[in-house]
């Protein structure tokens, strides 16, 4: 056994226990941020932040849901809205965040893809960052059957289908799925499962698998910039903070990732109290009935781009396009060809290749809600779907001959 | 400056995505209907069989509707009609006895709720005042169809009309506006109502399961003269937009072609109280909404202040 002196102070206390002075350097005061950012790089905070709200949130309307395909839709409906004190908040803070976290989500990506943050030895960070955004998609949807009103059944209804594979009609699959034929009772509770232990607990793994891939590469700058962090620290350390090309990420860095926070949760706030419509589809207010299909299906606006890659072809075809289009960005690190670490505007090509990404993905959403039957947003949902592809085929061609920096 | 810029750029994706995906495509998937203002006029009604191109029933219709506007010249007499109302207290008892598929309405409060037009044009001819006649055309008559031969005459219709404008126009509460106008067919679970009005509360599980099989039996007889059983209304308010209730409870024909729901005719002022009580049963956290909103964004507001001179104390030095 170790040798243990007195401690004078629960500090020094603790420390002896669990070198929690080591701790607070390594994970705080000396784990160092590059100095050339911008707010873009807080949103990574931003995220941990809703994850939090969406768990606590979460944890109040587990105490009143139940998850039973008669009882599910008056649990939400009436008991959480009507008789729990602050039940609505609760919820409206729970949607509202469902829907903002991937807004985030979104805007962390591209930042990523604007700035090469996922290049020469960030790899992982972009792999594991792409596992957090399929197990939050899992996640949302999971949670958006838990209501049981017509989008739930019907969204839940068609999602699973997708899993006969087209003329594989690999049926048995589905009803394995479901646990029934339709979705029934065991979809409710097996999706309910899902939806607050086993996922939760895959994407708590992966935050944490996130951050440790963050350490070794470090952070990337606003300009791409490789610099020896040993040497930054020291000036640092030494006092010379303004040449220093690092900050701490206690308390210089949080400090501005506090503020961006309390921005965005403004906007968040406002939502929750003011707009909260926009994240609560009024279809799903109507209870779950197998017998009569809504006039629209349509996913929520985070999944509408990959929603229109399924439609515009034919059914084979179009779930060989989705499943393509589900996994093709966790292929990003490998099929961008190019040695330069450096924001999009300075490298070419690929800087149209980038604003036409993020154009087209936008277009897909808009078509992906708008109703397949006019001529003209099928066509434009078509050409969109076509053009995801062909930028995808284009990166590695253009990238590689990308001129060095 | 330059995050400003950044800052910009990223609100202005947003702010396009946003439109995108509600109110563009909101205006796409919904087809739009026109408000009449709560006017019962028979001009919506005219226009649909018209663009129908049936020929017959737009002759048909245009007269109906010029004769009620005829009658609706016409000056009332108030006393004269307290007679011919006797008639109406026949069936509207304000008891829930199912005449015919449904109970017919309480009539307490209905020169309050209804339109003085819809009203003559209801006496003159039901299905066609509820722009229902289409349910009526083979076999099927109105439940009130026997009014027609009970109150033929113009005058009287005037009077009777005259009379319930003037004695049943009293000051209605919300929860009498929705059990009036739509609480005969629409249950409404959440405020514990159903087509035989309140549900009372029952010392033994006897009498509650007695009143449960009554229930039934009253919404097997709906359902079997409607077709289906009208959807219970507790959250319809969240269901649907403001913009198609108003113009589906002015003309169901309008936005679900075909329904067997009928117009119920009610006033502006008379559908803003039954609005009023959907949104008290299926909306009830908007008063507490209102009221933490403005003091949850406060407090981020001086958190988000004291966070910028925060960030501004540490960044001291560093550029």
């Amino acid at each position: 056994m170790a040798h243990f002196e007195k401690a004078n102070s629960i500090g020094e206390w603790l420390d002896q226990r669990l070198a929690v002075n080591t701790l607070k350097k390594v994970m705080q005061t000396e784990y160092w941020i590059p100095k050339d950012i911008n707010f873009l790089w807080a949103m990574g905070m931003v995220l941990a932040a809703t994850f939090g709200i969406l768990l606590v949130s979460g944890i109040f309307l587990l105490m009143y849901y139940k998850p039973d395909t008669n009882l599910a839709f008056d649990s939400v409906n009436y008991t959480i809205m009507s008789e729990v004190g602050y039940g609505w908040l609760w919820r409206h803070i729970h949607g509202v965040g469902a829907s903002l976290v991937f807004l985030i989500i979104y805007i962390h990506m591209f930042t990523g893809i604007y700035y090469g943050s996922y290049k020469k030895g960030r790899e992982l960070i972009w792999l594991s960052g792409m596992g957090l955004f399929v197990a939050f998609s899992a996640e949302a949807f999971s949670g958006y059957m838990l209501p049981w009103g017509q989008m739930s059944y019907w969204a839940g209804m068609v999602i699973t289908n997708l899993f006969s594979g087209g003329s594989l009609e690999a049926y048995g699959l589905v009803e394995w799925i479901r646990g029934d034929y339709v979705p029934g009772d065991a979809f409710l509770t097996r999706f309910f499962m899902l939806h607050v232990l086993l996922i939760p607990l895959a994407i708590i793994g992966l935050i944490v698998l996130h951050f440790g891939t963050l350490r070794i590469p470090h952070v990337n700058n606003q300009e791409g910039e490789e610099f020896d962090y040993d040497e930054a620290a020291e000036l640092y350390k030494a006092g010379n903070v303004k040449d220093s090309k690092v900050i701490p990420f206690s308390p210089v860095f949080l400090s501005k990732d506090v503020f961006v926070m309390g921005v965005y949760f403004i906007f968040f706030f406002y939502l929750v109290f003011y707009h909260f419509d926009f994240a609560m589809d009024p279809v799903n207010f109507d209870p779950a009935d197998g017998l009569k299909t809504p006039a629209h299906i349509y996913p929520e606006w985070y999944f509408l781009w990959s929603y229109e890659i399924l439609r515009p072809f034919s059914k084979d075809l179009g779930l060989v396009a989705f499943a393509i289009a589900q996994v093709i960005f966790f292929m990003l690190p490998f099929l961008d060809r190019s040695p330069n670490v450096a924001p999009a505007s300075r490298r070419g090509l690929f800087k149209y290749w980038f604003w036409l990404m993020l154009v087209d993905v936008i277009v897909l959403t808009f078509m992906g809600k708008l109703p397949p039957t006019d001529a003209l947003f099928a066509n434009i949902g078509l050409v969109s779907a076509i053009l995801f592809f062909v930028l995808w085929i284009a990166l590695p061609f253009i990238t590689k001959s990308e001129k060095k920096l | 400056m330059k995050e400003l810029k950044i800052f910009g750029i990223v609100a202005i994706f947003t702010l396009v995505l946003y439109w995108g995906v509600e109110p563009f495509a909101h205006s796409q998937m919904h087809k739009h209907v026109e408000s009449n203002g709560f006017a019962y006029n028979g001009a919506a009604d005219i226009e649909e069989v018209e663009a129908a191109k049936k020929e017959e029933k737009v002759k048909v219709k245009k007269a109906f509707w010029a004769d009620v506007a005829k009658v609706a010249k016409l000056k009332g007499n108030v006393a004269a009609g307290e007679a011919g109302f006797a008639t109406c207290m026949g069936c509207h008892t304000g008891m829930p006895i199912n005449m015919g598929g449904v109970i017919p309405p309480k009539l307490d409060h209905a020169g309050a709720l209804y339109s003085k037009n819809y009203l003559i044009a209801l006496i003159k001819d039901p299905a066609m005042a509820s722009n229902v006649d289409h349910k009526y055309k083979d076999t099927m008559t109105h439940p009130m169809g026997s009014i027609k031969a009970m109150m033929a005459d113009d005058q009287q219709i005037a009077d009777v009309v005259a009379y319930i404008m003037a004695k049943k126009a009293g000051e209605v509460t919300t929860k009498e506006a929705f059990s009036e106008a739509c609480g005969r067919c629409h249950a409404m679970r959440y405020a514990k109502t159903t087509q035989l009005g309140d549900t009372p509360k029952f010392k033994y599980e006897k009498d509650a399961l007695a009143h449960k099989i009554k229930v039934i039996d009253e919404q097997n007889a709906v359902k079997a003269y409607m077709g289906k059983l009208p959807p219970d209304l507790s959250i319809i308010i969240r269901a649907r937009s403001a913009h198609f209730l108003e113009t589906f409870v002015e003309n169901p024909q309008g936005q679900l072609p075909g329904t067997s729901m009928p117009r119920v005719g009610l006033t502006h002022e008379g559908y803003e109280k039954v609005k009023t009580y959907l949104e008290e049963v299926g909306d009830p956290s908007k008063p507490a909404r209102e009221d933490l909103g403005p003091k949850v964004l406060l407090f981020f507001l001086i958190f988000t202040a004291l966070a910028f001179l925060w960030k501004k104390a540490m960044w001291k030095g560093h550029h």
